[in-house]
């Protein structure tokens, strides 16, 4: 039942804030903050209390469950569940929907009541998505949390929302409706090998199908999941509609929606078909390879400060692609660190672009420059972040990339030379943005006013989230192995011949 | 006849009185009011005298008709839409300086000739549904007579659904003169035994797919479809789109199913093209219209060819998907012209995409309904359009037609396209009109009720169909 009132009181709490919104924007915008920290001290509550034995679970064992029948014509149920991985990226939905509310405070001033709504559903969307156990609810709430995310581009977003809210919806919703109907496929091959129809994750793995077959219901998911991503070559989205969204909206999409493309990689695609998915992995980690090399390539080349952190994005999602393919427990403990780590770093930078733009009302590198004597904390604050994103040691985002390459190296030593060459052009990028914004002189002589208590608050914890996760990640790394260890045992299961 | 038969009959019974009711009650006294509250309390019978008449189903009455379980949902669906094309219609005549109380009429008997079409067996009652129901039509569509355009769409309507019916007939004859019979159980018995591979009863079926394709205004027979859907009162529009539809597509069900001709290589050979052709063709020439009801008028051209693709899977599975795909989307069309109904000032309709724009800012309700209309129409979570997209994706998925599948995922991302369009216009934040430059009309408290009561049922349908879907299977017997 604690489930159901994780994606419950962001919706409810969502409708209030619209319709308030008309008396007391203040009001509106305290809800919303509410139902946000109602719900991130749910979750904290929730790994609290169940951290003794929560890496002691076994397969099918769940910290949370909630399973009653929905449309029972089709066998469909409603059927969430938690696990530690779902807990862990549950935590960070709502921690960095915290910080989107906050972030908006000052900057949203039309519709503040159907902003909010629109941010809180997209939170209930996105929650819905990484608690569902019924492919049905899957798809439900994965088509779900795009509409939500369409408005907050297309109305608060910035010179070319309509363009980027667009293209954002038509990429996703192609590759969702191929999704569905290899949902619907894998349906009906259970029922012709079961005679029973159902949509229930943990009945369907191990449906029997023909290679062919699984090879092309397995691409049907990747496809939603390699554009959500987003890998390399179906990004061209992505930039778009990072750059056009309101800030809230550029912290939720690179925070958390890229990650449930992810998250269905891990859920969905090894588990399901784990033959299929090992015959599709050189191509996958080709693919990975390329968008770590392109997306730093094409970072060095912006001076749109919030084109260049998208770019970043793809680089280092690449990352998180290329650990799930490799597939040993090492790099899918790195791929997931990373998936934390890139949402905070990479969520907190798009929230420090957002209070320079409002501070200067551009985001164009050659427009900036000197922030530092004027801005010191929001610019050492900057360097920060920077500096986490390209993975200095001692700070989260490095973990995550080096457990990766460590375990692409017991692999391939080849694959893993090309990922470090994109660590290296990482750095290219991180310096021409600190030293394109920050340094230098102060030629366009701004005056601005430095960090206030609300960001300094909000900025610091994102620091204290990176550092500990940087340097002391064990918490995590036991919350998630079991869901590892599920991995493992069905991608590595007897018979498979999966490398090591 | 017993008087089983006629507790059968009862729901094309109330409709017909009312009619002659209504009518009645004009030569006495002419009142708007007095009108269309006759209407609803008729219609309001109608939808009752479902529940006497399901306990004598399945019945053959006579051997024209037959009401079944299948007659029965239709019936429901026939009267419910009828229901809030009337609630629409009100305020928006009372803005037209025109004679209001004979649209009723017209109505009402529009609705029955939907209703004996949907539950006849035979091309006799087939052929009278079909002309009662065109017949009223064309006087419908041109009942603004002020308005040139109005008139024009009338009179295009009654030129091919006329030409439409000859082909229909045409066939009908062609089947009738090889098989001797018109019966469709009897079709049935004769297509089993071999007949239906003789040239003249395919000859015949193909004059009478020409004639379903003009009435469900499928491509290469949708021509009339744009004009007719701009020219038309909106809520005329809405009754065309929705319930004329609606019937013809039960109809098909029942024709093609019951005789057997559904399972005809050439029928679905046919049919698989038309759906393919109206799938691209409807989504395509929709991306290049600035008027709301011509973008309406080539999605429905579109949606036809989903409803198809429902028809091409066939089996229970296909038929039931396609019957929960239209009753969703006659929720939505009915919703969407509603809108449309209820911003139409006196001169013209509201039809430009300009007058949309902004409208969220202006009225957050109203926009907020056909949001939820165009969602559904675009297939997204939440609204019925999606479970009945998902539906019929799964029946074809069931059945294997893996091309008409693939096309129509990918036409329905071409259909997002236009739909969004208007919704950007909807939630638009420059240049929205004030109200000197693009004045609105005060929302009349029924037809805005008729819409959230719309917009509320597509919602439910969507998040819990359970109770209709159970409904739908059970009246798909009718036609096994």
């Amino acid at each position: 039942m604690i489930l159901v009132w994780l994606i419950a009181i962001p919706l409810v709490a969502g409708v209030i804030a619209g319709f308030v919104a008309r008396r007391s924007q203040l009001a509106s915008r305290l809800i919303s903050l509410l139902a946000m920290v109602v719900g991130f001290v749910i979750s904290v509550w929730l790994w609290a209390a169940n951290y003794s034995h929560i890496s002691l679970l076994t397969q099918r064992q769940w910290l949370a469950e909630f399973n009653v029948p929905w449309i029972s014509s089709f066998g469909i149920r409603f059927h969430l569940a938690m696990d530690g991985m779902s807990l862990l990226l549950v935590t960070l939905t709502f921690l960095l929907g915290i910080a989107s509310v906050m972030i908006s405070w000052r900057e949203i001033h039309d519709g503040v009541g159907f902003f909010h709504f629109n941010l809180l559903w997209v939170i209930a969307g996105i929650v819905a998505v990484f608690l569902a156990m019924d492919l049905f609810l899957f798809y439900f709430s994965w088509e779900l949390m795009l509409i939500p995310m369409y408005f907050l581009i297309a109305i608060w977003g910035h010179e070319r929302r309509v363009y980027a809210a667009v293209k954002f919806f038509l990429f996703t919703q192609l590759s969702g409706l191929l999704m569905l109907v290899a949902i619907l496929t894998l349906y009906f091959a259970h029922h012709a090998a079961t005679g029973v129809y159902t949509f229930e994750y943990s009945q369907l793995i191990g449906t029997p199908l023909a290679p062919h077959t699984a090879m092309l219901v397995m691409l049907g998911f990747f496809a939603a999941f390699a554009v959500k991503l987003p890998m390399f070559p179906f990004h061209t989205w992505l930039p778009d509609a990072h750059t056009e969204a309101p800030t809230a909206g550029s912290v939720v999409l690179a925070g958390l929606l890229l990650k449930t493309g992810a998250y269905g990689l891990l859920r969905f695609v090894l588990p399901l078909f784990p033959r299929a998915a090992h015959e599709f992995a050189p191509i996958a980690i080709a693919l990975a390879i390329a968008g770590i090399l392109y997306g730093a390539l094409l970072a060095y080349g912006q001076t749109d400060l919030k084109r260049l952190v998208a770019y970043t994005s793809v680089s280092h999602l690449g990352f998180v692609l290329l650990g799930i393919f490799i597939g040993t427990p090492l790099a899918i403990a790195g791929a997931f660190i990373t998936i934390i780590a890139h949402g905070i770093s990479t969520g907190t930078m798009f929230m420090l672009v957002g209070m320079v733009q409002e501070r200067t009302h551009t985001r164009e590198m050659d427009r900036l420059g000197g922030l530092w004597q004027t801005a010191p904390r929001l610019s050492g604050s900057g360097v920060f972040f920077v500096l986490a994103s390209i993975g200095l040691p001692g700070l989260g985002d490095f973990v995550g990339e080096f457990l990766v390459l460590l375990g692409t190296y017991r692999v391939s030593p080849m694959v893993a030379a090309f990922a470090t060459v994109g660590v290296l052009c990482s750095t290219f990028y991180g310096l021409k943005f600190v030293a394109r914004a920050f340094h230098g002189p102060n030629t366009n002589k701004w005056k601005l006013p430095d960090l206030s208590g609300r960001e300094i608050a909000l900025v610091g914890a994102m620091m204290v989230v990176l550092l500990w996760l940087g340097l002391y990640p064990q918490p995590v790394l036991n919350t998630f192995k079991p869901t590892a260890q599920r991995l493992e045992q069905v991608v590595h299961g007897p018979g498979m011949g999966y490398r090591r | 006849m017993s008087s089983a038969d006629f507790v059968a009959l009862l729901p094309l019974i109330v409709l017909g009185a009312t009619a002659i009711v209504v009518m009645m009650s004009i030569a006495f006294r002419r009142s708007h009011a007095l009108a269309s509250t006759l209407t609803l309390v008729g219609l309001a019978v109608a939808f009752w005298s479902l529940w006497p008449a399901a306990g004598e189903v399945p019945r053959q009455v006579t051997p024209l008709l037959v009401i079944d379980r299948f007659a029965l949902y239709y019936f429901g669906l026939i009267i419910a839409a009828t229901f809030a094309v009337v609630l629409m219609s009100y305020g928006y005549l009372e803005r037209h300086d025109v004679r209001r109380e004979e649209f009723y009429v017209l109505l009402l008997v529009a609705a029955l000739g939907s209703a004996v079409l949907v539950s006849s067996d035979h091309f006799i009652s087939f052929f009278l549904g079909l002309e009662i129901l065109s017949v009223t039509l064309y006087a419908l569509s041109a009942y603004l007579t002020e308005r040139g355009i109005a008139l024009e769409a009338g009179m295009k309507y009654l030129v091919l659904a006329a030409a439409s019916a000859a082909f229909l007939l045409f066939g009908m004859a062609l089947v009738y003169a090889e098989t001797g019979t018109m019966s469709f159980p009897q079709l049935a018995s004769d297509f089993a035994a071999g007949g239906a591979a003789h040239l003249w009863v395919l000859a015949g079926i193909a004059f009478m797919v020409t004639g379903f394709g003009f009435k469900l205004a499928v491509v290469p027979f949708h021509l009339w479809t744009p004009d007719v859907y701009q020219g038309a009162p909106a809520p005329v529009t809405a009754f065309v789109a929705s319930v004329s539809k609606g019937a013809m597509f039960a109809i098909l069900l029942r024709f093609f199913y019951q005789s057997g001709s559904r399972d005809l290589h050439a029928t679905l050979l046919i049919f698989g093209i038309i759906a393919i052709a109206s799938m691209i063709a409807g989504n395509l020439m929709a991306l290049f219209q600035n008027n709301v009801k011509r973008i309406l008028a080539y999605s429905s051209i579109a949606h036809l060819g989903y409803l198809l693709v429902a028809f091409e899977a066939g089996g229970l599975f296909g038929a039931a998907a396609g019957t929960f795909y239209l009753t969703a989307y006659m929720i939505t069309t009915l919703g969407a012209f509603g809108v449309i109904a209820v911003l139409s000032a006196s001169g013209r309709d509201a039809e430009d995409i300009e007058d949309y724009r902004g409208l969220f800012w202006r009225r957050p309700g109203l926009a907020t309904v056909f949001t939820v209309m165009l969602f559904s129409l675009a297939g997204i979570p939440l609204t019925a359009g999606f479970l009945g997209k998902f539906y019929t994706v799964a029946a074809g998925t069931n059945s294997s037609i893996w091309v008409l599948i693939f096309v129509l995922v990918a036409t329905s991302v071409i259909g997002l396209f236009y739909y969004l369009r208007v919704v950007v216009a909807l939630f638009a934040t420059e240049h929205i009109p004030s109200d000197a430059e693009r004045p609105l009309p005060v929302v009349p408290a029924m037809g805005g009720v008729t819409l959230g009561v719309l917009a509320l049922a597509l919602i439910w349908l969507g998040v819990y169909p359970h109770v209709i879907l159970h409904a739908i299977q059970s009246a798909m017997s009718g036609i096994f």
